[in-house]
């Protein structure tokens, strides 16, 4: 937050562009739910149509959407975020993708493990048998709170089969 | 003095074993929720709302109600000790809190912030406890117009009093009411907005965005600031709280002041951030000391803690007794109300006596154990922050996917999560408020219900919006909330012209 203003600004993603881009999205989204209730009927048939609500709404998000493009062009044009903050973002993103793709396959728990490994590697600021320490104890705290305290289910791989679970 | 009696009952209720120790689990956890960064009130809540569809729903209430005092408790821990505010409504509290902390008095400002919160807190409650049942009562004369009128008095404040920028108030409106439409439409059975996916068949269930929303993209604002805190210890004794307390009433006007503007600002959703930002700012301006104001002045600290809490407090007001939240919070309370069944509103009074006053005595029980356990554990607490965040942030990203995973066991939900997680980030980075999203998601199926049947009733006319005084009022009323805004910044503007042209001449 605190962007040291008076020295020379860090490079990075300006904001405009990241503006235009969202509400070019947004407008998208909003033609899409028009083409959609339209499509099945926005209009009155002894009551309002399933799609009257949404159709309305759509229109005032379409206005929105192409106010915040207008504004978009006008507003300054600061940095949205440097280079050095989306490599921060992209070390927490990129191993939290790897866990959710792996979590159908090997189930969560596993999946928990490799992603505080991947994670706790990319970082790299631990020692690695804390790391290891880390990976196996949280998803064994979790199994035991989720599937033995609560019993709620989370999805399980091959390694729980094999367990017995 | 029909409601005193239901209150005592009420105390019974919550007193119980097994809900007092409920409580105390809820206050702890809120706490924590609160210290932790990327962990708020609205998805500490949406994350164990799961794990309470087991439990009696009194006891899963003052559960879930317990973890939202205690997040509004441990967001001063974090704002004092670290200069990191836990939560945005204690933004204010660094102010003065944190400069506090820095000259050896963090002691005296976080005793000061949490007995502020208390007294803010309590304030709501006795408002909730006074005026939710007339609130309520009227209401049970509401048709499906008035409380379509309500409704769009709900949002129509929040585009009239929000800070952000309008249209991206209008527009995060907008998204919530079309992703609360997905799905299956409830009065004529048709499929909408599903583009042939069966996944988006079930609609977008409001707990997994508000996960993503405000868990994940937390997570990954804070990341970009790196992954070291660095903060004040504290260790709290007896004596500096005695003392802390003795010098308090000086300040009862701030608090009294605060008290009203955090009970204001709760019911109409203006939300416990912009309260916390008025409290301060009306302190600053009349206090005596106003000039040290953010030099370590306690007076800074309580007045925002006080307002904060007193319009957390304040937003369960609309939301037990109209069914409508005043802050994202409540939307997620009420979703948990609507999961066990109960259809929050002016029938809850009516019928479910026993759950009302029940939550409501739990209200005043709830706030003063968790005023009483904060102030005994603030050292543990400050400690969970001394962890390395590399600890930390997996096992928060682990939880929240959990919670995402068993809203309905799925996990295209987990993916759900991550997408609104990485929408959330653009958002809050562009200034889209997010909390009108959620609102509107939570509450677009009853509004468009409610729209619809006043619509059907009137045979498509929209003369049932003015067709007798009390809905005529409403619509009114709604119509100038939407336009306070506006008009207001047109005569700021006007003004600051009038100043600019006169100084060009002076300059000339």
């Amino acid at each position: 937050m605190s962007n040291p203003a008076e020295t020379e600004p860090e490079p990075g993603l300006s904001r405009r562009p990241v503006e235009i881009v969202t509400a070019l999205i947004l407008i998208g989204l909003a033609g899409l739910v028009l083409w959609d209730s339209y499509g099945r009927g926005a209009g009155w048939d002894n009551g309002p149509e399933n799609g009257f609500f949404p159709a309305r709404v759509g229109w005032l998000f379409l206005a929105a959407s192409l106010f915040i493009l207008v504004q978009s062009f006008r507003s300054e044009n600061k940095i949205f975020v440097t280079w050095e903050q989306l490599k921060q973002v992209t070390r927490v993103l990129g191993p939290l993708v790897l866990f959710v793709a792996l979590i159908q396959p090997l189930g969560l728990y596993v999946a928990s493990a490799a992603f505080i490994l991947v994670f706790m590697g990319v970082v790299g600021t631990s020692r690695w048998w804390s790391i290891l320490l880390t990976a196996i104890l949280v998803p064994i705290v979790c199994f035991w709170v989720f599937e033995l305290q609560f019993r709620v289910p989370l999805p399980k791989g091959p390694l729980e089969a094999a367990l017995g679970y | 003095m029909d409601d005193f009696a239901s209150l005592i009952t009420g105390f019974q209720v919550a007193l119980s074993w097994q809900n007092v120790g409920f409580m105390a689990i809820g206050v702890v956890l809120g706490i924590i929720v609160g210290v932790l960064p990327g962990l708020g009130g609205p998805n500490g809540v949406a994350i164990l709302l799961p794990l309470t569809f087991g439990m009696d729903p009194t006891s899963a209430i003052i559960l879930l109600s317990s973890i939202y005092w205690g997040a509004l408790f441990g967001g001063a821990i974090t704002s004092i000790l670290f200069n990191i505010p836990g939560e945005a409504w204690s933004v204010a509290t660094t102010f003065d809190g944190y400069p506090m902390a820095v000259q050896g008095k963090a002691a005296e400002a976080l005793t000061a912030a949490f007995t502020a919160s208390f007294i803010g807190a309590l304030a709501g409650v006795v408002l909730i406890t006074f005026v939710a049942p007339l609130v309520a009562e009227f209401a049970l004369r509401f048709g499906p117009a008035e409380f379509f009128a309500v409704f769009l008095l709900t949002f129509c404040s929040f585009i009239g009093m929000g800070r952000e920028n309008r249209a991206k108030i209008l527009a995060s409106l907008c998204i919530g009411f079309l992703l609360a439409a997905v799905g299956l439409d409830s009065i004529s059975g048709d499929l909408r907005m599903t583009f042939g996916s069966t996944e988006l068949m079930r609609g977008f269930d409001f707990l997994i965005v508000v996960i993503g929303l405000f868990g994940v993209s937390e997570i990954l604002l804070t990341v970009e600031e790196g992954l070291v805190f660095k903060g004040k210890q504290a260790r709290i004794d007896l004596m500096v709280v005695l003392r802390t307390w003795a010098g308090l009433p000086r300040y009862w006007l701030t608090l009294a002041r605060s008290c009203l503007v955090g009970m204001w600002m709760g019911v109409t959703p203006g939300g416990a951030i912009a309260a916390s930002f008025m409290g301060y700012g009306l302190a600053k301006r009349f206090s005596k000391r106003g000039k040290n104001f953010g030099k370590g002045e306690i007076e800074g600290v309580l007045a925002p803690e006080t307002a904060a809490h007193a319009a957390g407090t304040s937003a369960l007001l609309p939301m037990l007794a109209l069914g409508i939240p005043g802050s994202a919070t409540a939307a997620v309370l009420l979703g948990g109300l609507l999961v066990w069944g109960l259809q929050p509103g002016p029938m809850l009074f009516v019928e479910q006596k026993d759950f009302v006053w029940g939550l409501i005595a739990s209200m005043y029980l709830g706030n003063l154990a968790g005023l009483i356990i904060v102030l005994a554990t603030v050292p543990l607490f400050a400690a969970i922050m001394r962890i390395p965040f590399s600890y930390v942030a997996p096992v928060i990203l682990i939880v929240c996917a959990i919670g995402a995973y068993t809203i309905s066991n799925s996990i295209f939900d987990i993916w759900l999560m991550l997408i609104f997680g990485v929408v959330g980030y653009v958002f809050k980075k562009l200034d889209f408020p997010l909390a009108p999203l959620v609102l509107a998601l939570v509450l677009g199926d009853r509004a468009e219900d409610a729209f619809r049947q006043a619509l059907l009733g009137s045979a498509g006319s929209l003369n049932v919006f003015y067709a007798n005084g009390l809905v005529t009022t409403l619509v009114v009323l709604a119509l100038m909330l939407l336009c306070w805004g506006p008009v207001s910044d047109l005569i700021g503007a006007v003004r600051n012209r009038g100043r600019a042209s006169k100084a060009a001449e002076a300059a000339e």
